[in-house]
């Protein structure tokens, strides 16, 4: 198994939240169709391409320093990292921009309910990358002798699939509120 | 650093990214005459992507059997969920 057991609890039940979060979405877009459709226009699919971008990015550097640990390439793990928190540091830019552009087209999440859930949940997984990114840094910064103990390895991986998990919930977040008509 | 890149991993962030170009063209109408096959389309790509990143960005393709087998009825189950509940929408 990688990584810690506990890490996989929490993994477990962050996916059965989201899962509750997917599911009242599709439920509550059932009976708003024609709403819902009209708010999604507003959003700007450029911006969650780029972020559906930069997690998957990130999430494949945090694999290879992951991997590139276990085989001892030395810095190569903590480049790996900084090169992941990068990517994490630009999904959170992105995002500033999109809340500030609805912002400033008067959308607030008081606007409608499509609304409601685009900001809670989107701002819910935000979280989850602010915090994903604070592991990040920890990660590198303990990586960045290039030496790696069993206890090191077991903590790369254990932050590892945190992150992997904040990707895989983007995925699917991604294609409910920007993609599906 | 080389053998690192020409990974296993690489192939599948490969494979991720051109997933999401995809499901972002068919978003677009592209490959379908009914907008709600497409979504349903995208729901089910979404879900492959998805099982991509348990299999093998977590690995859980080489973790103990009973891990596998809740990633991957967690997968399905939370996908047919969503494709019903996209369906049963009336539009």
């Amino acid at each position: 198994m990688p990584g810690e057991e506990g890490i996989w609890v929490f993994v477990f039940g962050d996916m059965m939240v989201f899962s509750l979060f997917f599911i009242t979405f599709l439920y509550y877009r059932g009976q708003a169709v024609e709403l819902f459709a009209a708010a999604q226009t507003h959003l700007n699919q450029a911006f969650g391409a780029l972020n559906t971008f930069l997690m998957l990015t990130s999430s494949w550097f945090v694999a290879l320093g992951v991997h590139a640990a276990r085989r001892n390439l030395g810095r190569v793990t903590p480049i790996c990292l900084m090169l992941a928190l990068a990517c994490g540091f630009g999904f959170v830019v992105v995002k500033v921009f999109e809340y500030s552009e609805k912002f400033r087209a008067g959308i607030t999440i008081n606007s409608n309910d499509f609304f409601m859930y685009y900001f809670m949940f989107t701002g819910i997984h935000l979280l989850h990358v602010l915090i994903g990114t604070g592991v990040l840094l920890f990660l590198t910064r303990q990586s960045w002798a290039g030496t790696f103990s069993q206890t090191q390895i077991r903590n790369l991986e254990s932050g590892a699939s945190f992150w992997h998990l904040v990707d895989l919930l983007w995925i699917v977040l991604f294609a409910l509120l920007y993609l599906i008509k | 650093m080389t053998t690192l890149l020409r990974s296993r991993i690489t192939l599948i962030w490969f494979l991720l990214v051109g997933a999401t170009a995809l499901s972002l063209e068919m978003g677009h109408g592209v490959g379908f005459e009914n907008p709600r096959h497409a979504s349903v389309a995208i729901i089910v790509i979404a879900f492959i992507k998805v099982r991509f990143v348990i299999l093998e960005f977590m690995e859980i393709r080489h973790a103990p059997r009973f891990m596998r087998i809740v990633g991957e009825v967690w997968i399905v189950a939370v996908c047919a969920t969503l494709i019903g509940l996209f369906l049963s929408a009336t539009h």
